[in-house]
């Protein structure tokens, strides 16, 4: 019967009008600005730049190896490395980013930065109210304000984090084994040398000084 | 273009009715439905001549989203590429990841754990629901039902896409997919919370059906418009639910049987008229097809890795050949065309879009019908201008 | 009590009239009374807006506006005065004239829309004795004006110079005058049964109640689909969805009033709306008794407080059928009046005419139902099937 299925339609369209006064399922909008959706943990919008410690120039873990510049798709990153070294989190010195900077207008999220970083260093932050009124630089990070501590990282990323201090301490404490092993070694092979030159002065004999040579006679 | 489709050659020239003394009878209406228009999936033009209301003649322009994919691709790595190919078809950014994924891994060599090929066939399905509930949704708006069925649809498409968010990080350029796997592991929490999206699909579109299948409004609009032979469709390379709605069964899922396809058990609809109507319906029918494929996917995934120990991140230099890999997308076959000469970058990137193939067609089926078919037509076509100009 | 608050309106009316002059009363009398409509319908009008958005908004599973209460301050008022900064922002926009565009008749299309609407509430009865003049030819005064309003579709739609003005503006026409028919013929069941014009006679005739249950037209077989061809021919007269296709935004853009921009487009807005509430109120009067209630037990409730209650029960269901139903394409909308209702309207006249002239029985009630139901299915499958519509079966591949 002609009408029959338009009443049907109607009938849905009034549940959903009735059901959206009653129930969240159906009423689904959350009202920006004043309510916001929780954000998930894996997230990504925009990368930043990892620090332990409470000084960022110090505790930076970039080493200015420059894989992500080479890495990244539409060539965001910039990055000019210092001429002298200051430690990194294993104790050896490292070269740093003297200028590392981000265009946000042309990043494209796509995190290929964050993984293939060996140095877990750069990870991608959940920030996406960086809307600004400054045409000509405020899209571009530089590396003040892209340095954010460890402790930032696991508050926006438990999980991530958790793996990520997981590899570093596990390089820390490769890196420390490596070095004891290198201490002890040294010091066996040190004990050794004297031990052998030790031997060999109680075995053999001193040689008698062969008498010197006299200066050739005048003539 | 007809000559190639094998109908009668059309000259472009548009003539006017003359009466017997020669004098042309009434005026034609040239219509640009322009780049800037409520109801043309993105920056799409159409030139439109209409004698009255009637459709004399269409010309689609477009090439107004065109971005240099193809050029970028042969500048950059292997892998660089890979968050582009997410923005090819924006709506699928899985199963373009697929498609590219699956090329590589065949010119390279890699082979996938079986981990990671569920996973791809739990989220190429996945794209297909969410992109059939988006087509539905516009479709019935261009018929002018003002945005309802499209907002129950996008409702529940934003289910689908916290559950991409949850494992990507992003909701819609996943860049997900690498060569020889996927990125990162799902956990249990996800594949219960995919299950339970899975499950309370159904009671959507049953509803959704309620409100549309038989809408006596909608039947009219939608039934015996746009008519696509099967014999038109095969020689246009139509591929897709444009090909199925047609009455040809050609999915390449089973005729491909790429990934792990084989293993699962599901059907394919073929429709009978290749009008408009069909089509919509083929992709509903496909969208239960998928939760068909889910359910079994999510019950039997294996525990394992999900990457390849042989694939390395930087510097993947791939044997010189070249190769052709496709998948079948939620709009067609997606396919693409590398040429590798040894080094990081390829020497040849080419992507087969399948919006734009399937647009061949779009003056021949609108002909005859009135302008507002027009617009119903092209929304049947599943464009996305992304694809269609890369 | 009630009595007296049912006619709290005719009695200020006479009390401001009571200060001017003898001679001058009539002329006092019809300003006051032209006031209170240009004061009244407005402010239903704002406030259907409102309801509107929030109504569409509600079915759609959103919000609608619900910010703005009272401007200036942070009283929200679940964005109720909406209204107020839309009629702002109407009132000061740009007015842009086609530089191609006849001036004259760009500029009169919206005032010839507005008048003829708002002289057809002068006939509408919105309460005991509120009527703002007695005709006893109302009903066909109300048609006669109506039928203005096609005039200024067309003129806005030549001026603008405009190929998809020009277009909706064909559409417009064609629409309103074939769906014009059906909404006459069910008004002349109306007509046949009461015997009168009159629209105060009509509603007397409805104003008589059996068992508790008021006379009213709609109760009886030919009045239930009188009505129903009312409501649908008044949904294409006021160009709602489905019959929005000479405004139909996801093709034409704005049809014919795609050139029209401030103030112009508000009276364009104005006057549809307008348009709405008077054919609405007339379906009231003639279908669903006017100012009468119901039920015998609830006529304590003021006469105007009843029509204004129907009033915007309709509207919601215009609103809610704009939500739902996509829009039918030019031909199919006119093969629906012309093939479908017309042939039901005029078998609607011969049941109205069986019923006026069979005894007061049941046997009179089985008959009208009968005949009018057949009718209703075999034209509704003439219309579907003739084309092969229907619900398909899909075959799956292996």
């Amino acid at each position: 019967m002609i009408g029959e299925q338009i009443i049907k339609g109607m009938a849905v369209t009034a549940k959903n009008f009735f059901g959206s006064y009653v129930s969240k399922e159906r009423l689904t909008t959350v009202q920006y600005p004043e309510e916001h959706l929780a954000q998930k943990e894996n997230t990504r919008q925009f990368p930043f730049l990892v620090y332990d410690g409470d000084d960022w120039e110090t505790g930076l873990r970039c080493v200015a190896c420059q894989i992500c510049e080479k890495e990244c798709p539409p060539k965001c990153i910039y990055i000019v490395k210092s001429k002298d070294k200051k430690p990194d989190y294993k104790g050896q010195p490292q070269i740093y980013p003297v200028t590392f900077d981000i265009d946000i207008s042309v990043c494209m999220s796509c995190q290929i930065c964050v993984e293939v970083c060996p140095f877990e260093s750069i990870k991608m932050d959940t920030k996406f109210e960086l809307s600004t009124a400054d045409r000509f630089g405020g899209l571009l990070l530089t590396r003040d304000k892209l340095a954010k501590p460890n402790t930032y990282y696991q508050a926006i990323h438990p999980q991530d984090a958790a793996e990520s201090d997981a590899v570093i301490a596990g390089e820390k404490a490769k890196a420390e084994a490596k070095a004891k092993a290198a201490a002890e070694a040294k010091v066996k092979a040190d004990a050794e040398v004297k031990a052998k030159a030790a031997a060999a002065a109680a075995v053999a004999p001193m040689p008698v000084p062969a008498p010197p040579t006299p200066p050739p006679a005048p003539q | 273009m007809n000559a190639i489709a094998g109908l009668p050659a059309k000259s472009f020239e548009v003539k006017p009715k003359l009466d017997e003394s020669g004098t042309p009878i009434g005026e034609l209406l040239e219509i640009s439905m322009g780049p800037h228009h409520p109801s043309t999936h993105g920056v799409f033009r159409m030139d439109v001549v209409l004698d009255g209301e009637t459709v004399v003649k269409l010309k689609p322009v477009f090439g107004y989203l065109h971005r240099n994919h193809e050029k970028i691709g042969e500048n950059i790595s292997y892998l660089a590429s890979m968050p582009y190919t997410d923005r090819l078809d924006y709506f699928c950014s899985m199963t373009n990841n697929w498609a590219y994924a699956l090329t590589v891994e065949k010119l390279a060599g890699l082979a996938v754990p079986e981990r990671a090929e569920y996973i791809r066939v739990i989220m190429a399905e996945l794209t297909r629901l969410q992109n059939h509930t988006c087509l539905i949704g516009f479709f019935v708006q261009d018929m002018g039902a003002l945005g309802t069925p499209m907002m129950y649809a996008f409702r529940e498409r934003e289910k689908i896409l916290d559950l991409f968010e949850s494992v990507s990080g992003a909701r819609m350029m996943c860049n997900y997919l690498r060569f020889g796997g996927v990125r990162v592991d799902v956990n249990d929490e996800w594949i219960a919370q995919a299950k339970q999206v899975v499950s309370a699909y159904s009671k959507f579109l049953d509803e959704f059906g309620a409100f549309l299948t038989e809408n006596e409004i909608v039947l009219a609009r939608t039934q015996f418009i746009g008519v696509m032979s099967s014999a038109q469709a095969v020689n246009a390379s139509i591929t897709g639910p444009m090909l199925r709605a047609a009455g040809v069964n050609y999915d390449l899922r089973k005729v491909d049987k790429y990934g792990i396809y084989s293993r699962f058990n599901f059907q394919v609809p073929v429709g009978e008229h290749g009008d408009i109507y069909d089509r919509y319906m083929v992709r509903v029918l496909e969208m239960r097809e998928s939760i068909k494929i889910l359910e079994q996917a999510l019950r039997d995934i294996p525990a394992g890795p999900v990457m390849d120990r042989k694939s390395k991140l930087r510097g993947f230099r791939p044997k010189p050949g070249e190769v052709y890999g496709r998948v079948e997308g939620p709009k067609g076959e997606l396919g693409f065309y590398l040429i590798s000469d040894g080094s990081p970058n390829p020497y040849r990137y080419r992507v087969r879009p399948p919006s734009f193939i399937n647009l061949t067609l779009l003056e021949d089926m609108c002909l005859g019908h009135r302008i507002s078919d027009a617009v119903v037509i092209l929304g049947s076509v599943d464009i996305v201008l992304g694809e269609v100009d890369r | 009590m009630f009595d007296q608050l049912d006619q709290i309106f005719v009695t200020a009316l006479h009390w401001l009239v009571g200060f001017v002059p003898e001679a001058w009363r009539p002329l006092a009398s019809s300003l006051i009374c032209i006031a209170f409509i240009l004061s009244v319908f407005p402010a239903v009008f704002s406030v259907t807006t409102i309801f509107e958005r929030k109504g569409i908004g509600r079915i759609q599973n959103r919000y609608g506006p619900n910010r703005v209460g009272i401007p200036f301050t942070k009283i929200r008022l679940a964005g109720f005065g909406q209204f107020l900064p839309d009629g702002v922002k109407m009132l000061t926009k740009e007015d842009i004239v086609p530089r191609a565009a006849d001036k004259v008749v760009h500029f009169l299309a919206p005032v010839v829309m507005l008048i003829p609407v708002l002289l057809a509430y002068a006939v509408l009865p919105f309460g005991k004795n509120m009527a703002v003049t007695d005709y006893d030819a109302g009903l066909l005064f109300f048609f006669a004006v109506g039928g203005a309003v096609e005039v200024s579709v067309f003129m806005a739609g030549w001026s603008s110079r405009n190929k998809y003005s020009l277009l909706g503006a064909m559409r417009a026409i064609a629409q309103m005058v074939s769906y014009e028919i059906p909404l006459i013929l069910s008004a002349v069941t109306v007509v046949m049964v009461v015997g009168s014009l009159n629209l105060n006679d009509i509603i007397a005739h409805q104003n008589q109640y059996t068992f508790g249950v008021a006379h009213w037209h709609v109760f009886t077989p030919w009045g239930l689909v009188g009505f129903i061809l009312f409501f649908i021919a008044s949904l294409a007269e006021s160009n709602r969805t489905p019959f929005d296709l000479p405004e139909a935004e996801s093709e034409i853009i704005a049809g014919y009033f795609t050139e029209y921009s401030g103030f112009k487009f508000a009276l364009f807005f104005l006057g549809e709306y307008l348009g709405m509430f008077a054919i609405i109120g007339l379906g009231i009067t003639l279908f669903l008794g006017g100012w009468t209630s119901p039920v015998a037990f609830l006529a304590w409730i003021p006469s105007y407080v009843w029509f204004f209650t129907k009033l915007m029960a309709i509207v919601f269901i215009f609103i809610w059928i704009r939500a739902t139903l996509p829009r039918l394409r030019m031909d199919q909308l006119m093969n629906f009046a012309w093939k479908f209702m017309l042939p039901l309207a005029l078998i609607n006249i011969l049941v109205a005419g069986i019923w006026h002239y069979m005894a007061a029985d049941w046997q009179r009630w089985l008959v009208c139902s009968v005949i009018i139901f057949g009718a209703y299915v075999v034209l509704g499958r003439g219309l579907m099937q003739n084309q092969k519509f229907g619900k398909r079966i899909y075959r799956y591949a292996e």
